[in-house]
């Protein structure tokens, strides 16, 4: 019992944080492409186009961050306080966005709040790859305890992974227009989309060299035979998914992207998986050092079980309600 | 200057949960009266509880907004400042607050986006339902939520091994000894909250002249409500208090400023709590008032703040007058509901316009009640931060005090401003006013006439 369930709830937390990068990550997307937007019509439809999901969304970071003091609590109380910094500027950024999607509503002149949005898209959505970054390298532990510096994660890598993340986001967020807008916004979209998908394509090549250049354990991950001969369809699959997207922007496909785009996200996450697991805490406390108690482990699960099954239920049932294009000029209310 | 750390996360963690309990001590008791008007509307068929619905909808909006994003703040506070507190409760608290996440967070969050914009979108009875959804999800919420505080008030139900809890019995840790009265507690202090504000605009718009029939059917249903829930929530607080003299007596100790155990309680109507003193200065008090509510018996005897050495004791002079803020507004709901429900029956609520300033001007005290009685429990904890287990000075993150300074300025900034313009918002939704008819759905398009259950 003590060995499986730790590697279970790592799969619970691995898919919930993949969730919210994901979901979450079209949504504070388009608040990245604000500024690109020509007017206050087509900055509406870019918003409406999220409008019915972003809260849904955004609580699965939530779930990312109350599941790993669930499960993990050990980990969760050596990452948050190493990551401090980052995680509470990641926490005011996303207080800017999320009441930005109602206060711009209300105000008579948006400029201010569609500034918030944008500014605090880009914030969270920067912080989120500082902290991806700075747990990739790993953080200074002794006797359970973090024991490092306030600006251990601040590093030229974990400045890469932020603005990696960026990028990776308003992809999303560009495929997502071209899915769920029409007009402007989305040819807008389909142009970024294009753009962003190379972007984001050096930031995984750069990522991908430098994590096992600079750490050991992950080079030896990666090219150790026979992990070599397991590994290395990752990449491969990535480029073709990659040069699918590409393609699929350039055929006028209108749902393809956005999936290519996700396909993307996941092969990355996979790869930073693979290169880190079992570790939960880099470099020294891997997911059964940090585990709650089984007792803990099994009451949650049971629930979560039963839950999760819910929840996609009626988030599927939500997404299907609003389905079809927002067009230019509409508004749910 | 030395900056304390811990006193700096103390700060933080005090403020941003001031700040986030505002809001769904509102929406708690808000999205119940919402579900309440769909279901009437679905029974009765009558549009004034549709208009009313969508109005205070708008409002929902804006408060529950805030809500959401100051507490996701909380449940990341909990690693980044009180680390050492999540190492030791984790297997405990983190559960609890899993459960809120799974049984509550999602299922408002995605049926509160049907209440925003799905009104044309689904049929009636989907609309209703997503408003008791909502409503159940914010009851829920504070369920789970409160189960884990109260953990930290009464432990229970757990073992502590190599200084971390254990769990032994899931059933005693979420109905642990304090659980239901301050479950009960606050799910009643959130309708309080939502039936003032509400019987507060309803009377607003009596006094314009304003919206009539919406008005009216707002300041009903709130009276109705709050004439039965006022009382009973100082019912309600009276077993609260009993229970924690049995589990927390000096946490009451410092809700009383009763210093020596020895002799019975006066009730202090004012004093000024003297720490170094250990007595009270400037007393004005009912004399063995206290052991008269406390004991049943006004010459019974309850445990003083002199039975514990001082660096066991609470803030004292926080606890009382935070206490005594409480006790001063419930005391004022009490007779403005009871009052009202008098009007009410007599036919001249409408016309008795000294009455309907009043209420109008008093939207606040619920919210004013909620967050004195929370600072109250809170304090009155302290120096724990679980009940006789563990210490706050002990629970802390090892983060330097200059960066929790830091953040705290961050906080106090951002929040500040939010919450202004929150205000400022929700004031001009309220200066608008309820809206005639249904705005003019502006979704054109073919998918605007696909009902759900329809083939496209």
């Amino acid at each position: 019992m003590e060995w499986y369930l730790p590697l279970i709830w790592a799969a619970i937390i691995g898919t919930a944080v993949v969730m919210y990068v994901i979901l979450d990550g079209f949504d504070l997307g388009i608040g990245m492409l604000f500024p690109f937007s020509r007017n206050e019509t087509e900055r509406d439809q870019m918003v409406q186009s999220v409008a019915p999901f972003w809260d849904g969304n955004e609580t699965w970071l939530v779930l990312g961050g109350v599941g790993l003091l669930v499960a993990f609590p050990r980990a969760y109380s050596i990452v948050m306080p190493a990551l401090y910094i980052p995680v509470i500027v990641m926490l005011l950024g996303l207080v800017f966005r999320g009441v930005a999607f109602e206060f711009r509503l209300h105000a008579r002149r948006k400029l201010g709040w569609n500034l918030a949005f944008t500014l605090g898209s880009l914030v969270a959505g920067f912080c989120q790859g500082l902290i991806l970054g700075g747990l990739i390298q790993g953080l200074r532990v002794e006797n359970g305890a973090f024991v490092g510096g306030t600006f251990d994660w601040a590093t030229p890598f974990s400045f890469l992974c932020g603005a990696g993340v960026v990028v990776g986001y308003a992809l999303l967020g560009a495929t997502w227009l071209v899915m769920k807008t029409d007009g402007e916004v989305a040819a807008r979209g389909r142009t970024q989309a294009k753009v962003l998908l190379l972007g984001v394509l050096a930031f995984m090549a750069v990522v991908s060299f430098w994590t096992p250049l600079a750490i050991e354990r992950v080079f030896l991950r990666w090219f150790l035979l026979p992990n070599m001969l397991f590994l290395w369809p990752v990449p491969l699959i990535t480029m073709l998914t990659a040069w699918y997207g590409w393609r699929s922007l350039e055929d006028g496909r209108e749902v393809a992207p956005f999936v290519s785009a996700i396909a993307l996200f996941v092969l990355g996450y996979l790869g930073l998986v693979i290169s880190t697991f079992p570790y939960l805490v880099p470099p020294s406390l891997t997911i059964w050092d940090t585990a709650a108690a089984p007792a803990s482990q099994i009451f949650m699960l049971l629930g979560t079980l039963l839950l999760l099954p819910v929840i996609f239920g009626y988030t599927v049932m939500v997404y299907w309600l609003f389905r079809g294009k927002v067009r230019a000029g509409e508004s749910y209310h | 200057m030395d900056l304390d750390p811990v006193l700096l996360s103390r700060l933080q963690f005090a403020f941003t949960i001031s700040f986030h309990i505002i809001f769904p001590s509102f929406t708690i008791g808000l999205s119940a009266y919402i579900a309440t008007l769909e279901v009437l509307r679905l029974a009765t068929g009558r549009e004034v509880y549709r208009r009313v619905s969508m109005f205070w909808i708008r409002i929902f909006a804006v408060s529950f907004v805030m809500g959401v994003v100051s507490g996701i703040v909380l449940s990341y506070q909990l690693g980044t400042n009180w680390s050492r507190f999540s190492l030791f409760a984790g297997n405990i608290v983190g559960p609890l607050a899993g459960y809120e996440v799974l049984a509550a967070f999602f299922l408002e969050a995605t049926f509160l986006s049907i209440l925003l914009f799905g009104r044309d979108r689904v049929p009636p009875w989907l609309f209703a339902f997503s408003a008791v959804a909502v409503a159940l999800g914010t009851a829920t919420s504070a369920f789970w939520i409160l189960a884990a505080n109260s953990w930290m008030h009464t432990p229970a139900g757990h073992e502590v091994r190599g200084g971390v809890a254990y769990p032994l019995d899931w059933l005693a840790i979420v109905f642990n000894p304090s659980f239901p009265y301050r479950f009960a507690h606050m799910l009643n202090a959130s309708f309080l909250t939502a039936g003032f504000a509400v019987l507060a605009v309803g009377a607003r718009y009596v006094l314009a002249g304003r919206h009539p029939d919406e008005a009216r059917t707002m300041l009903r249903m709130a009276i109705g409500l709050t004439a039965v829930l006022a009382p009973l929530q100082l019912f309600i607080g009276d077993q609260h208090g009993l229970n924690t003299l049995a589990h927390q007596p000096i946490k009451i100790a410092a809700m009383e400023a009763h210093w020596d155990g020895s002799k019975p309680g006066d009730f202090y109507v004012f004093a000024w709590p003297d720490e170094k003193a250990e007595t009270n200065r400037f007393a004005i008090s009912i004399p063995r008032a206290s052991s008269l509510v406390l004991k049943h018996d006004p010459d019974g005897l309850f445990p003083g703040l002199k039975s514990v050495p001082p660096q066991d004791r609470p803030p004292v002079a926080t606890v009382f007058f935070a206490f005594r803020i409480m006790l001063a507004v419930g005391g004022y709901m009490i007779a403005a509901a009871l009052f009202g429900a008098l009007l009410m029956w007599r036919g001249r609520l409408d016309t008795t316009r000294w009455y309907l300033h009043i209420v109008a001007q008093t939207w606040w005290v619920g919210f004013v009640a909620v967050i004195a009685g929370w600072v109250t429990t809170e304090s009155g904890r302290q120096p724990w931060v679980v009940q006789d287990v563990l210490r706050t000075a002990d629970a802390v993150s090892p983060v330097p005090a200059a960066t929790v300074a830091t953040t705290l300025a961050l906080f106090v900034l951002v929040y500040l401003t939010v919450f202004s313009a929150g205000s400022y918002y929700i004031n001009r939704l309220l200066a608008k006013g309820v809206p005639e008819r249904p705005p003019e759905p502006a979704v054109a398009g073919p998918h605007l006439s696909i009902r759900f259950g329809d083939k496209p």
